[in-house]
């Protein structure tokens, strides 16, 4: 490498003198603005740490003169959010929730946290508006498993259902019909479920199933199929379905039942929250 | 002597592994074994029926130059592989049914997503950091690699460091550490593989005929040291058995996270920055046939870069376990490290000065260029990111995949892109590209795509920042994250289909690279026609 500078035609700056592979080095200076910004976001750096929480020191790191830290400031902003909601979520805390009217303030506050409640811990399953999904009810009419009323409601959220978790979570159980019945039987079973909303079904298979019915599923569905809340058993005979009503999902269900779980809130939530989701599930249509 | 050796050892490797793919503890670790197993017995029989052969004379004159060859084509293989499952991750986001249930767990997203990741950034950007700085360091040095075939050790072991990382995750062997994710054999292998890379580049360097070192050779240098002391630090782990592949990490809460992140921001540093800026400064003055623009500012930039980028990583975890300090000082880094990183675009773009015609003309620089616009761009994104108040509405939402694509689209994968043109027809003795009408159609699909990218995703992960945060008069969160989920879906399908442009101009590269490879150049229509 010959170490000779040389001047550049073109901007008629002095190269280095280096030359590796044919590539040269202009002996630019450093851009003004561009060592100005450095030195000015150093100056700012510096600045910085001494406002804020910085520099390590042995046992503990400075605090920064402005006491900041962002634990504090999280909680300074809910501490602003519940100053500001003291009074409506006191008297939301004492009041009876069956005897306070819906355009009292602290219900609407009940109603807006717990659907705050809703979105966070229970759209998961439910959804975001409370429609439900296959296995998950719908939340906004009135076919309630185990009750419609607020203090139905309180113990569901409170204790969940068919979960090892709560020892007073709601319990029953469905027996997997396809160990006791043989599958004629229970294609006959299908047929009489199938009479009890109204649907297209084989008589004369549908009588065999009513006998069958009675004996297997009556003491806990109904004679009629009106289900029974005591047992969480699905009222048969309207249009709602929780996994489906059609023949297939029927023999599936019979066949090797199902076991809708429910975790317990109780130890998740607070008072206040179990409260405000009960007054929020209540008010979206099925509430009795 | 050396060849009995060699059998004796491929033939131990041989029976290690068979007994490993027999005793191994799960799916991944018998795989491996078993791949292990038939790669070091095809060895040993190739190396037996080689015995008392007369080896042909290598000439070891001029450059070594066979593996750089064999590098561009990984590249531009990898590159494909990489772009493709990502197109298909993008996709399975906005169409969950894109997970197949008929594949899982294989082709779940979150199997798929880690080989995205490690295609493009180790195989793709890996290969060409590696094949590009072997042919640098050569040219800069007016020397010849040194350590012989050590040369082709680094490059078939980091392919099969490849092939390793890659079917392990589809297998389920994880350590679950982002951008770190294979598991400890794994790992000890690329600390060989890497340790090896570092003897050929640094033993070149002694050798060199020139008696100071050309700045890309700084970047190349820091690149691969940091990130040998990187990859160990982050990867200290123990396994559970030696007949397993999973292992335990040896820090573990907040300390395990911070060096997490001091790997994946400094992966990000070194290996995209300070490596891909090795080859920016290599071919950018090259293809524009111009000096570098300023040699002072290269100096200073460089010692501010690789100083200041180490201490960047604490702004990964604002807002968590993370004390409040370390999260400032990461910040405050992130933030003087802006000028830095614009020391590269300045004295990258600035060497154009006086060739600036060539935007018109050269298809290939205008690649160059467009990448240090990305660079640019993201370099600036980055610490501005880094601020806490910005980083509480943009962590965790898709703001940071726009960021990061930007980042490596437009920055890596552009340069990637110019140094593949420029080496292709050298390295093979053509005149130029097959094609030069295709490197603009790639030019064009990869900043179109690129535009679709970076620009879906700032819209949908400011949107879902602010959902996230959004609250009513009471406080009460107004969203469920379904929500939010839901929102992205456009944004979502844009983003698939700026993957699905970049990907096209890739596949119309390795097309071009096929054509100059096997001999001949597309003439160009006359002058004077337009262009159809």
């Amino acid at each position: 490498m010959a170490d000779h500078k040389e001047k550049d035609e073109i901007t008629g700056i002095d190269t280095t003198g280096h030359d590796w592979d044919g590539i040269k080095e202009l002996n630019n200076p450093l851009p003004r603005w561009w060592l100005w910004t450095l030195y000015a976001t150093i100056v700012w750096a510096i600045a910085y740490t001494i406002a804020y929480p910085a520099w390590p020191l042995i046992n503990s790191a400075t605090g920064g003169v402005l006491g900041y830290s962002t634990r504090g400031e999280v909680a300074d902003q809910i501490a602003a959010v519940d100053a500001q909601n003291a009074e409506v979520a006191q008297r939301l805390a004492s009041a009876d929730l069956s005897t306070l009217a819906p355009d009292d303030p602290a219900h609407r506050y009940g109603v807006a946290g717990g659907a705050s409640v809703f979105l966070s811990h229970c759209s998961q399953c439910h959804g975001s508006g409370a429609a439900g999904a296959v296995g998950y009810p719908n939340l906004l009419d009135d076919d309630w498993l185990w009750g419609g009323t607020l203090e139905d409601i309180e113990y569901t959220v409170r204790h969940g259902i068919r979960n090892e978790a709560d020892p007073d979570a709601r319990w029953s159980q469905m027996p997997a019909f396809g160990e006791l019945l043989e599958g004629e039987e229970i294609a006959a079973t299908v047929e009489h479920v199938l009479t009890l909303s109204g649907k297209d079904h084989d008589a004369a298979l549908a009588a065999q199933g009513a006998i069958l019915f009675e004996e297997q599923c009556a003491a806990c569905h109904g004679e009629a199929g009106e289900g029974m809340r005591d047992q969480g058993a699905p009222r048969l005979s309207d249009a709602i379905w929780l996994y489906g009503g059609d023949r297939d999902t029927l023999t599936k269900t019979i066949t090797y039942s199902r076991f809708g779980v429910m975790p317990p809130w109780g130890p998740r939530l607070d008072e206040a929250e179990i409260k405000a989701v009960t007054l929020y599930l209540h008010q979206l249509g099925g509430g009795e | 002597m050396w060849d009995y050796v060699k059998l004796i050892l491929l033939g131990l490797v041989a029976l290690m592994a068979a007994i490993g793919s027999d005793w191994g503890y799960d799916l991944a670790y018998k795989v491996h074994a078993a791949l292990i197993m038939f790669v070091a017995g095809g060895m040993f029989i190739w190396q037996l029926r080689q015995m008392g052969d007369v080896k042909p004379v290598v000439d070891r004159s001029g450059y070594m130059d066979g593996v750089i060859r064999a590098g561009v084509i990984a590249t531009g293989f990898w590159g494909v592989v990489g772009f493709l499952v990502g197109v298909l991750i993008a996709f399975q986001l906005a169409f969950p049914v894109l997970n197949f249930d008929w594949g899982q767990p294989f082709t779940n997203f979150g199997r798929l997503r880690p080989l995205h990741t490690s295609a493009v950034i180790f195989a793709f950007g890996g290969n060409a950091l590696i094949m590009s700085s072997f042919y640098i360091v050569q040219r800069t040095c007016g020397a010849r690699l040194w350590g012989g075939n050590l040369a082709w050790f680094v490059f078939w072991g980091y392919q099969s460091f490849i092939v390793l990382a890659a079917t392990g995750y589809l297998l389920g062997a994880t350590q679950s550490k982002e951008y770190a994710e294979p598991e400890w054999y794994v790992d000890i292998w690329l600390t060989f593989v890497w340790v090896a890379f570092l003897a050929v580049y640094l033993g070149t360097i002694f050798r060199r005929r020139e008696k100071h070192i050309y700045v890309a050779n700084w970047f190349l240098l820091s690149f691969i040291i940091t990130v040998a002391m990187l990859h160990i630090v982050n990867n200290l782990s123990i396994p559970v058995s030696l007949l397993g592949s999973k292992s335990v990490q040896v820090f573990s809460g907040v300390q395990d996270a911070m060096t997490q992140w001091w790997y994946g921001h400094n992966a990000v540093g070194f290996f995209l920055t300070a490596g891909f800026l090795g080859m920016m400064y290599y071919f950018v003055p090259k293809q524009a046939e111009r000096p570098v623009y300023s040699y002072k500012l290269s100096i200073i930039h460089f010692w501010a870069l690789i100083f200041l980028y180490i201490w960047a990583g604490p702004h990964h975890l604002h807002y968590t376990a993370l004390p409040d300090w370390a999260s400032t000082l990461g910040m405050v880094f992130s933030i003087i490290l802006w000028m830095p990183s614009w020391g590269g675009m300045i004295n990258g773009l600035m060497t154009l000065q006086g060739a600036w015609d060539k935007l018109r003309t050269d298809p290939i620089i205008r690649m160059m260029v467009i990448s240090l616009a990305f660079y640019g761009m993201s370099t600036f994104e980055g610490p501005m990111m880094s601020i806490r108040a910005v980083n509480a509405l943009s962590h965790y939402t898709d703001w940071t995949i726009g960021h990061v694509h930007s980042g490596a689209l437009g920055w890596n994968g552009m340069i990637t892109f110019g140094a593949l043109y420029f080496l292709t027809p050298r390295l093979w003795g053509r005149k130029r590209m097959y094609s030069m009408a295709a490197i603009d159609w790639h030019f064009w699909l990869a900043t179109i795509g690129i535009v679709l990218y970076a620009a879906s995703m700032w819209v949908t992960g400011i949107m879902e920042g602010l959902m996230w945060r959004e609250v009513d008069a009471q406080g009460f969160l107004v969203n469920s994250f379904a929500d939010t989920v839901d929102a992205k879906f456009p944004m979502y399908v844009v983003r698939g289909l700026g993957g699905v442009l970049y990907l096209s101009g890739g596949l119309i590269m390795v097309w071009n690279m096929w054509m100059t490879i096997r001999g001949g150049a597309r003439v160009a229509a006359p002058v004077g026609v337009p262009a159809e």
